[in-house]
């Protein structure tokens, strides 16, 4: 990687030039895109690897013996092995490709999950987004298992003390988010790690919201399921991760079954194959692995920790700028956050809020951001929610600002 | 497409001071509005005389143009038959999705004309629509003999 030094200063306005989304408009306006935490934007890098790669490169991988077959199969395994470096998996065998975080979640429900019974238990967090709630809630309806959730207080920030008291022999799996998608919360991992493991239970950590912020290494965080998707991480949407410790991934049953996940097939039974093809049924999305991988090679050569430090500093203004403006109440302020702000505004509905933004060129969320549980705690319908990128900038923050003033105009 | 098309003053107004808010109680069929996307929702109760509503409130939280819409419906609707709402809620829902559409609504639909701008902004047609959608339902369960229903998602989608 040719990450670049740490002298030189940030220069935000040369990585907005890689991103050809923000010299668009929108409604008239300059595009201030403040969506990252919902998908985030592609650089350059990463469309003309998929563009390449579909020129030049695709065949279906593992089984042409012609070379084009063999150039895919490379690119696709030449993927698998950046996500590894990426994440400092100890081996290849532990890197799957799924359709994305919620695919990855829902593979460890329906396969680790089988061997759950009536009498095990379910630890997850009241800040979970659905796809890391859902997928449980199904599995405990299949076996009989118990859910538990975790409680937070009114800062957005994980009751420790609750959460230990909720652990005991019966629970099996921990599963929570790194980062809140909703509150930007960054929650007490390593302290939950040990704890879960302190009565016997795996770990599964939800990524999404942190790949892309900070650096993650599976031989230091000590879970032992981890999932992300790529479109959050400058990626292409269609393609995420699970790592798994290979150790638990030999002793699950396999999930989808299909080609490329088999080693022979008869009649009268079927043998499966090596890890991690056994949990990759069917043609895998290719083009979407090489994007990945253009992704993380991009990111590397920004500084994940120097794209942090800016979003960082970003959070801290815009925080100080919602402050400022009458009626304006921040949903979620933990001392630790992501570059995530939800907010509500005293008389506009978030979706009013949402719409007067638009029309001013300023993307955000709005509504339950697929955490409906979160948004019944602070007693809100909606928020609106702003999330910065590697790309964010100093403008974008006055747009917004302006944009709201607008709203207040407009409702008085 | 100004935003002051969308959010006219007889919106904001409706919005600030909803007209025949409340419930009805007794009455004689009622419903759960829901719109997961935004967590709008409003519950509609209705006195019925023959296949005339003699009289109907809503109540509910949502965003100014669901209040909005709500509101004008209740005064559009009361007095009137089964066939003259289905009426008035087909021109409602065309005018609503008519994007691209520059002429004026028919001017049959009155105040909800007020509404028209809505066509402009695709992601928001729901949280107008949902009102006609509960109406819709509550008449129709009505005569299902079903008493009181409740409509989800896919009830309120206008696709």
């Amino acid at each position: 990687m040719n990450a670049r030094p740490a002298e030189i200063p940030y220069d935000v306005a040369r990585i907005r030039a890689d991103f050809p989304v923000l010299s668009t408009t929108t409604r008239g306006k300059r595009l201030a895109f403040l969506d990252s935490a919902a998908s985030a934007q592609r650089p350059l890098a990463v469309i003309e690897a998929v563009d390449r790669y579909e020129r030049t490169s695709h065949a279906n991988v593992h089984r042409g013996v012609y070379q084009l077959s063999q150039k895919a199969t490379d690119a696709f395994e030449g993927a698998r092995e950046r996500v590894r470096r990426f994440i400092n998996a100890a081996s290849l065998k532990e890197v799957i490709f799924t359709r994305g975080a919620t695919e990855s979640i829902n593979l460890v429900a329906q396969s680790w999950g089988q061997r759950l019974g009536p009498s095990d238990e379910i630890l997850i967090t009241w800040m979970e987004h659905h796809a890391n709630i859902v997928p449980w809630q199904m599995l405990c309806e299949r076996t009989g298992a118990t859910l538990k959730v975790a409680p937070i207080n009114r800062r957005g920030e994980l009751d420790i003390e609750a959460f230990r008291a909720l652990l005991s022999p019966h629970t099996k799996l921990v599963a929570f988010t790194q980062v809140s998608n909703v509150l930007g919360t960054v929650l007490p991992i390593k302290d939950m790690i040990a704890a879960a493991r302190s009565v016997g239970a795996l770990t599964l950590l939800d990524g999404a919201q942190a790949v892309a912020h900070q650096r993650v290494d599976m031989q230091a965080l000590g879970c032992d399921f981890y999932v992300f998707s790529s479109h959050k991480l400058y990626g292409p949407t269609g393609i995420g991760v699970l790592w798994a410790r290979e150790a638990i991934l030999r002793e699950m049953p396999p999930w989808q079954g299909g080609g490329d996940m088999i080693l022979t097939v008869r009649f009268s039974g079927t043998t499966y194959n090596e890890l991690p093809y056994r949990f990759e049924a069917g043609t895998p999305n290719i083009s979407g692995a090489v994007g990945l991988a253009a992704a993380m090679d991009y990111l590397d050569s920004l500084g994940i920790e120097r794209a942090h430090t800016h979003e960082q500093r970003l959070l801290a203004l815009a925080t100080v700028a919602c402050h400022s403006i009458d009626g304006l109440q921040i949903i979620g302020e933990a001392k630790e956050k992501s570059g995530v702000i939800s907010f509500v505004v005293e008389g506009v509905h978030a979706h009013d809020l949402g719409t007067i933004l638009d029309d001013e060129g300023v993307a955000v969320r709005t509504g339950h951001h697929c955490a409906m549980p979160l948004m019944e705690f602070f007693g809100v319908p909606a928020t609106l929610r702003v999330s910065f990128g590697c790309y964010s900038n100093d403008e974008d923050i006055d747009q917004l600002v302006r944009a709201l003033g607008r709203a207040r105009e407009v409702f008085g | 497409m100004d935003l002051k098309d969308l959010y006219r003053d007889i919106i904001l107004d409706h919005n600030r001071h909803p007209k025949n808010f409340g419930q009805l109680d007794p009455c004689d069929s009622t419903t759960h509005g829901n719109n997961p996307l935004c967590g709008d929702r409003l519950t509609l109760t209705l006195r019925l005389e023959g296949d005339r509503v003699s009289d109907i409130r809503f109540e509910g939280k949502g965003c100014a143009i669901s209040i909005a819409s709500a509101s004008l419906m209740t005064e559009a609707v009361k007095g009137k038959d089964d066939l003259a709402i289905k009426h008035l809620s087909d021109l409602v829902h065309h005018m609503l999705t008519a994007h691209g559409e520059t002429s004026a609504p028919p001017a049959e639909l009155g105040k909800l004309a007020a509404l028209a701008g809505v066509r402009e902004y695709p992601a928001r047609v729901k949280c107008a629509s949902l009102c006609w959608h509960a109406l819709d339902a509550a008449l129709k369960h009505r005569a299902n003999n079903l008493g009181e229903t409740a409509i989800g998602c896919a009830a309120v989608s206008t696709e």
